[in-house]
């Protein structure tokens, strides 16, 4: 009798993550010994063991859900196995060991649902989190996946498919969004000059640092994605799609070559879907990972063969995108959002959010804060709901300072905004903007100065030099603020930066030289005296900025608590330090080059950084 | 696999369905546990489970648990099963085979009516999560 049901009575689904945070942490090993186990207590006719996508909660991996109940076990490693299957699956008492304890709590919270990264999201796009295997199109279509598809190609017409997203009010989730609605609209309406048809384009160019939205829904829910993206073909007469995805992310390109071969395999993707005569078909371009081709046009010269490098707009990709044609280009999460909206209809999507962003926004939580992941949550969430009651605060006890939104295209928010509603337009009022969901958080040890001049390394490294307002301007905006970086800034280069920034939104080809000042007027804007401590002091208020440190010894501390243990002296590489074994060390000022590594060695505290 | 219609796309979901509903939460009806330490195993606990299992599967019952414990003590009464509907008192069941089995799924499980000739009694230690 077991045999027959061996694929499917069970009573017990235990659902492991394998996203890239938990399979980097050896997920696949835990599956494996999960396996291992139940086999060896027989339980392979009960228990079964499902890969799921990210779960959100990366902070806390390698993680396993066990359903029914939802129990939410965490930080597991291959050793906790055999004790975990003999206790809850072979004998039914859940290993509270195992379970995750909220910070400065003592009792573990067992069940997903009321744990409080969990509590306050909200999922659309990341609906199936956890709860499918992405690798196997069953349960996509039992968690009612190609449904919306299905809906679209059989009962709707492109003006109907259109009219519905127009009025849900999504707008693009790559960055700069645009009503996605209109932008169909503009090219349903246009007319290929060439006398091809018109193209469909995922991008998943994602370049962000810190941020990996659309990596896990790729990962975690690709089928969403292809479903979106077959009902946008339908609504705007689009025979052939193209999925842009990072060759660095394989686990990603791998789960949607497999979906898009499930999906062909059953006739949902390919020539006349599910009989209805429509067809469409995607192909998987892998980028090289520029970070520019991001930019639509970039990301079509790419796909086209062509250096990775934006063109003028007008004319929009609408008008005349891949090989001339035109071509509607959303984000991997708009297109995620897709189905939801025709399947739930466009009243029940903006019932969700504020007055001008509807629905959701996934976002990666990251820096210094205690719970790092993957969260979707609703429009008009305030920051403090986000770090303290999702994130659950700052780590260590220190200070939060600000949060840096919208990447390297992005600015930062100061502490005293922390109850700033999350929206397209509040964002961009603070300066600040949604661009793709990175959320960096840093605390008191950060020097705002230092922030701004990391992101401008990287939009400097990352412009591809076509227009001068960029490849000079990052270059000269980086070079001035190393000089501050270093204590050789003047007053003039804050007057030099201040009028350099908006001519270089201004005036640059494409978004990335036109966010790139961001990061600069931002950090300005709320932490001018931190720049100013830099130029007229020749102090970095957090001590990050090395060369305006001035590191002494506290003798005192050194000689009883240290015993002049001499560490310092020894990996002192300019033979700065004086002192010997059991006396008290100094430090001569005029040798020292300010490297630090004497504060970093000393196991005492008695280096002191002014 | 053949093309799918759009009638094939709504069979495979229900299909589908009936192997991942175990993870969509909801409300249930009731939970029944199965005693299987070594004794019961022995007494064939193992037969019980797949009895079990298999009548939620053919009748596609969706809101019933099914968990297993370790000996509930009373070894020699074994195969056990404790029911417990949902805001009831926990029912204990012995000396069962598979037939009772069925029988307590049809009558007690979905009926909501305690076979007293296969009952023990009344009542169960705790197989909850622990307090502490």
């Amino acid at each position: 009798m077991p045999e027959k049901h061996a694929e499917t009575a069970h009573r017990l689904h235990l659902m492991v993550c394998a996203g890239t945070a938990c399979v980097s942490n050896h997920s696949f090993a835990i599956k494996d010994a999960l396996e291992k186990e139940i086999r060896k207590h027989g339980l392979e006719n009960e228990v079964l063991v499902v890969t799921t996508g990210c779960n959100g909660f990366c902070e806390r991996g390698p993680l396993l859900v066990v359903q029914p109940g939802n129990i939410f076990y965490q930080q597991l490693t291959v050793k906790d196995i055999p004790h975990l299957v003999e206790e809850h699956f072979l004998k039914g008492r859940p290993v509270s060991r195992l379970m995750y304890t909220p910070p400065k709590e003592k009792k573990p919270v067992p069940v997903l649902s009321d744990i409080d990264f969990f509590k306050k999201q909200v999922l659309i796009a990341l609906r199936n989190r956890g709860l499918i295997d992405p690798e196997k199109i069953e349960e996509s279509i039992a968690r009612d996946g190609y449904k919306a598809m299905a809906k679209a190609l059989t009962e709707m017409t492109p003006a109907q498919i259109i009219m519905e997203i127009k009025q849900s009010g999504l707008r693009g989730r790559g960055g700069a969004g645009f009503p996605t609605g209109l932008k169909w609209e503009m090219v349903r309406n246009a007319v290929s000059t060439n006398g091809g048809g018109k193209y469909l384009i995922c991008n998943g160019d994602e370049g962000d640092p810190g941020a990996f939205m659309d990596r896990s829904i790729l990962e975690a829910d690709p089928h969403s994605v292809i479903e979106g993206m077959v009902i946008g073909a339908k609504a705007v007469g689009a025979t052939e799609g193209v999925l842009y995805v990072r060759n660095e992310y394989p686990l990603a390109v791998k789960r949607l070559q497999i979906a898009l071969a499930q999906a062909r395999e059953y006739g949902l993707l390919g020539e006349d879907i599910l009989g209805t005569k429509f067809s469409f078909d995607i192909k998987v371009h892998r980028g090289a990972g520029a970070f520019v081709c991001g930019e639509e046009t970039a990301l079509i010269a790419s796909i086209e063969g062509r250096l990775g490098e934006p063109r003028p707009r007008p004319p929009y990709p609408a008008q005349s995108g891949l090989y001339g044609r035109p071509t509607l280009i959303n984000n991997v999460e708009t297109w995620a959002n897709v189905p939801v909206i025709i399947d739930r209809g466009s009243s029940w999507f903006s019932s969700i959010g504020t007055e001008t962003s509807k629905g959701t926004k996934v976002f990666s939580l990251v820096g210094k804060i205690n719970n790092t992941g993957l969260v979707e949550v609703p429009m008009g969430i305030t920051l403090r709901e986000i770090i303290y009651d999702i994130g659950g605060g700052i780590p260590g006890g220190k200070a939060f300072k600000a949060v840096q939104t919208g990447g390297p295209s992005g600015g930062c928010i100061p502490a005293d905004m922390i109850d700033l509603p999350i929206d397209y337009e509040s964002l961009s009022q603070a300066g600040s903007m949604m661009g793709s969901g990175g959320m960096v958080v840093m605390d008191e040890d950060t020097c705002m100065v230092d922030v701004a001049r990391y992101f401008l390394s990287f939009t400097k490294d990352e412009s591809c030099g076509k227009c001068t307002p960029c490849r000079e301007g990052t270059k000269i905006m980086f070079d001035i603020l190393t000089r501050i970086c270093e204590g050789r800034g003047t007053e003039a280069d804050l007057e030099l930066l201040e009028s350099l920034a908006p001519s270089i939104k201004d005036s640059a080809l494409c978004g990335l030289g036109k966010t790139a000042p961001n990061p600069v007027l931002t950090t300005l804007r709320y932490f001018r005296s931190e720049y100013e401590a830099h130029i007229r002091d020749k102090k970095c208020p957090a001590h990050v900025c090395r060369q305006l440190n001035t590191y002494t010894i506290d003798e005192k501390i050194c000689l009883e608590a240290g015993h002049g243990c001499d560490v310092c002296r020894r990996n002192c590489a300019s033979d700065a330090i004086r002192g010997e074994k059991n006396t008290a060390h100094s430090i001569n000022q005029d040798k020292c080059i300010k490297c630090g590594v004497c504060l970093d060695v000393c196991k005492f505290h008695a280096v002191k950084v002014e | 696999m053949p093309k799918l219609t759009l009638e094939e796309l709504a069979k495979v979901r229900e299909q589908a369905r009936k192997k991942t509903h175990l993870r969509e939460g909801g409300e249930v009806r009731a939970k029944v546990t199965v005693h299987m330490g070594t004794c019961g195993i022995a007494a064939g606990a193992r037969t019980i489970m797949s009895t079990l299992l298999s009548e939620i599967e053919s009748r596609d019952v969706r809101d019933v648990q099914v968990t297993n414990s370790g000996c509930a003590g009373l070894c020699s009464r074994e195969p056990m099963i404790t029911v417990e509907l949902a805001g009831e008192a926990p029912v204990k069941y012995v000396d069962l085979n598979p037939d009772k089995m069925k029988t307590i799924f049809a009558e007690h499980v979905l009926g909501g009516k305690i076979v007293a000739k296969y009952a023990l009694g009344i009542g169960s230690e705790k197989t909850d999560f622990p307090k502490e």
